[in-house]
């Protein structure tokens, strides 16, 4: 999402707002500007370190210690792979495999156009449909490698 | 609420409502409109109902009659047939080994060996309806402990009961919350850990999903006893449905007045927070829970002191895993002597298990502790599952306990499941993952999967584990490479009780035994890497070879159509060869190939 400047500062103090003088409110706010945002952008990440007086160090450190933030720009579609037990024996490898040779998208990489990004994760707790794979939020279970071109597909 | 003269109830669960759940629920509901049957017969989307292989599942009550695999597809002729005649749909029913169709759900082997405490309301309630809950006893744990007992008193009982830590630890609950309660200080806080991360496990996500007013239920029995009047439930973000359901399920419960100020005017104070997680597995180790909640790093630090005396902003808390909560309601509510009749000697009560793998019926199993694995795999899970051309395959290990677990053989196919035998073992009972493996699985290649698992999830704050479980990963790929060394076995051995001996927390400490379990029962398939240069499983890629058997092969010409680098030449004259320079070993000649004619090895 492209904002202005002055619509992004608006947006932070929405968010931060609510965690002046409370505890704890780093990991919300930084999970509300990515839902907000797609993105933790630099920008964002000063507006909160100089209104609640943290460290833009301190942030960084916590914002790249989990995997689900991210600091730059995703694709449109987010492509999940589960890569948990279930699902590796019964070939998840392949699955990721295939997405790879049909998008071009490098693991935890966004294609150039910004259509996809794609994720390994460890489990999405389906293992009863392994192996599982999820586009954004769309599950698509008991996939299989030559499967995986026209589930892509019907996300243009 | 009006009268209905039938429910159906329709899996909305994960697994189901991936497979098309939501849509069948509906069609059910557009359908009944159209054939005037709205007021009669009400719709239920419910939990995950266990058996999520056959999803997604509807049964229709009174009869309980089990339907699965129901797509929107046949939905009209199911409405017309059984809710408008009153004849079961056949063709859609559950069918035995035999052929047969079975009805009734709870004379599915799958269900019938199956004990349900935990589970008990999954599949069977709307989680989205407090109300529903509360028809099934909800809440009334709840009120004997406020209106009829003292604090210590439902300590007494949790004691009585044999309960032990559901999330892996299996630490007596009675006893873990007696030192919460003991500890000084008025403000004191109880936390659920739903921070599910191991692979190849989902019991707590079906909890949540399909019952959430138990583990909130169970918070506020624990929070009394413990002198504690706020919890957080510390969910993975990975499961937006369990995260909307419990703060749908915190809502409903404040409005009813069994959450909040003052709960049956007993003057206990209660409030629930959700707090979501960021993604790192070691967020379930609960001191780097804690830390995850204050809005730091999920790393773990070292106990003493334990959270009972300094946890969450340095009061006493008590940290909990959602199975362990879930158990609560009903050991208060039926009596811990009730609960402790279930299990074994030391191991009380059930245990869930997420069945998966290759085993024909996957998904949720719970059963009184004890049970021996083969009856599990086989009586429950039906199984191991058939190749996908239908020739039947060996069982060859099962994992069990996630990546802090080890791999058993069959040979343990009779041991008791218990939390003593399966240390014994050199496994864990852990959060109760099972994933059946069979022949084609190689676990040389299983013990690296968990390692570059636990090696990535590594917070890195101790050496042990940040840098022995990367020089282990390195020894199995190699392995797994085809340049193993014979030392390299000894060396992985001595890294992994280096690693398990001295690493921080637990996971360091429980990384190297999928390792140390699959080189203790599977030490040849790492000598056949090393010394024969081949996987004997067939699974490890860079020692694989592919050739075509010619006097099998048909010379149908399927495999040469569809090699992705075009190394089968030859025709329907000559025949056809593999170029194996040119092979990039991906295995399409192999699963397409309709004759069997492709060896690999």
């Amino acid at each position: 999402m492209n904002l202005s400047a002055e619509e992004m500062r608006k947006k932070v103090l929405e968010i931060i707002d609510p965690w002046r003088g409370r505890e704890g409110g780093l990991i919300p706010i930084l999970q509300a500007l990515q839902g907000a945002m797609g993105y933790v952008a630099e920008p964002a990440v000063k507006i909160v370190s100089e209104e609640l007086k943290i460290p833009m160090s301190e942030i960084y450190s916590v914002a790249t210690f989990y995997a689900q933030f991210h600091l730059t720009p995703r694709g449109r579609h987010v492509v999940r792979v589960c890569r948990g037990t279930a699902c590796h024996v019964r070939g998840s490898l392949k699955i990721l495999d295939a997405i790879k040779e049909q998008t071009g998208c490098a693991e935890n990489g966004t294609t150039e156009d910004l259509r996809f990004s794609l994720e390994p994760v460890a489990c999405l707790g389906a293992c009863g449909l392994a192996p599982v794979m999820v586009v954004d939020d769309q599950t698509f279970g008991r996939s299989a490698p030559d499967g995986v071109r026209a589930i892509l597909e019907q996300f243009l | 609420m009006s009268d209905y003269r039938s429910h159906v109830l329709v899996c909305n669960g994960t697994g189901c409502a991936s497979s098309h759940g939501v849509v069948v629920v509906d069609k059910l509901k557009s359908e009944l409109e159209r054939q005037n049957l709205s007021n009669e017969i009400l719709v239920v989307p419910t939990g995950c109902h266990g058996m999520c292989e056959m999803g997604p599942i509807v049964v229709v009550y009174p009869e309980g009659t089990f339907y699965c695999r129901v797509k929107p597809d046949d939905i009209p002729n199911l409405v017309e047939e059984h809710l408008l005649k009153g004849h079961p749909v056949e063709s859609l029913m559950y069918k035995d080994r035999e052929g047969q169709s079975i009805p009734n759900y709870k004379k599915i082997p799958f269900y019938g060996k199956q004990h349900r405490v935990a589970l008990q309301n999954c599949g069977y309630i709307n989680p989205a309806d407090i109300e529903e809950y509360i028809a099934r006893d909800g809440y009334e744990g709840l009120a004997k402990a406020l209106g009829e007992m003292t604090p210590q008193a439902v300590i007494d009982e949790v004691k009585k009961s044999g309960l032990r830590g559901r999330g892996g630890g299996g630490f007596p609950t009675g006893v873990k919350w007696g030192f919460c309660a003991s500890s000084p200080g008025p403000k004191k806080y109880v936390i659920c850990n739903a921070d599910e991360g191991d692979p190849g496990a989902f019991m707590d996500r079906s909890i949540l999903e399909g019952d959430p007013h138990a583990v909130i239920e169970g918070m506020a029995i624990g929070a009394y006893a413990m002198g504690a009047d706020e919890g957080y439930i510390y969910c993975r973000a990975e499961y937006p449905l369990a995260i909307r359901r419990l703060r749908q399920a915190i809502s409903q419960a404040e409005e009813s007045g069994l959450l909040g100020e003052n709960i049956f005017n007993s003057g206990f104070n209660f409030a629930v927070h959700v707090k979501e997680g960021a993604g790192a597995f070691v967020c379930g180790e609960e001191t780097a829970l804690m830390a995850s909640i204050e809005g730091q790093r999920g790393m773990p630090r070292p106990r003493p002191p334990f959270p009972a005396i300094s946890g969450l902003w340095a009061k006493p808390s008590n940290i909990n895993n959602v199975e362990t909560w879930a158990n609560v309601p009903q050991i208060l509510h039926k009596g811990g002597d009730w609960y402790a009749s279930m299990g074994t000697d030391k191991s009380k009560g059930t245990k869930v298990f997420a069945l998966t793998g290759k085993v024909k019926h996957t998904g949720l199993v719970e059963v009184p502790m004890g049970i021996p694995l083969r009856e599990i795999i086989y009586d429950i899970g039906g199984g191991i599952l058939d190749d996908p051309s239908g020739a039947p395959k060996e069982f060859k290990a099962v994992q069990i306990g996630g990546p802090s677990g080890g791999c058993l053989t069959k040979d343990h196919l009779d041991v008791p499941i218990t939390y003593e035998s399966l240390p014994a073992l050199g496994a864990i009972m852990g959060s109760g993952g099972l994933v059946v493996m069979d022949e084609e699985n190689c676990m040389v290649d299983i013990a690296r999967f968990f390692l570059e698992f636990t090696q990535r999830e590594s917070c890195g704050k101790c050496t042990p584990c940040r840098e022995g479980t990367k020089q282990m990963l390195l020894l199995l790929e190699k392995i797994c490479g085809g340049h193993g060394e014979m030392k390299d076995i000894d060396l992985l051995e001595e890294l992994g009780l280096m690693v398990k001996e001295m690493s921080l927390c637990g996971l360091g400490q429980t990384a190297p035994n999928p390792v140390l379990t699959t080189l203790r029962y599977f030490r040849d398939e790492y000598e056949a890497h090393i010394r024969d240069h081949k996987c004997p499983a067939g699974s490890c890629q860079a020692l694989l070879s592919y050739s075509i058997v010619q006097n099998a092969c048909k010379k149908c010409g399927l495999c040469a159509k569809n090699c992705p680098v075009h190394c089968i030449p030859g025709g329907r004259a000559e025949g056809y060869a593999i170029i194996t320079e040119r092979c990039i070993k991906c295995g399409t000649c192999f699963t397409k190939c309709p004759f069997g004619a492709i060896a690999k090895g």
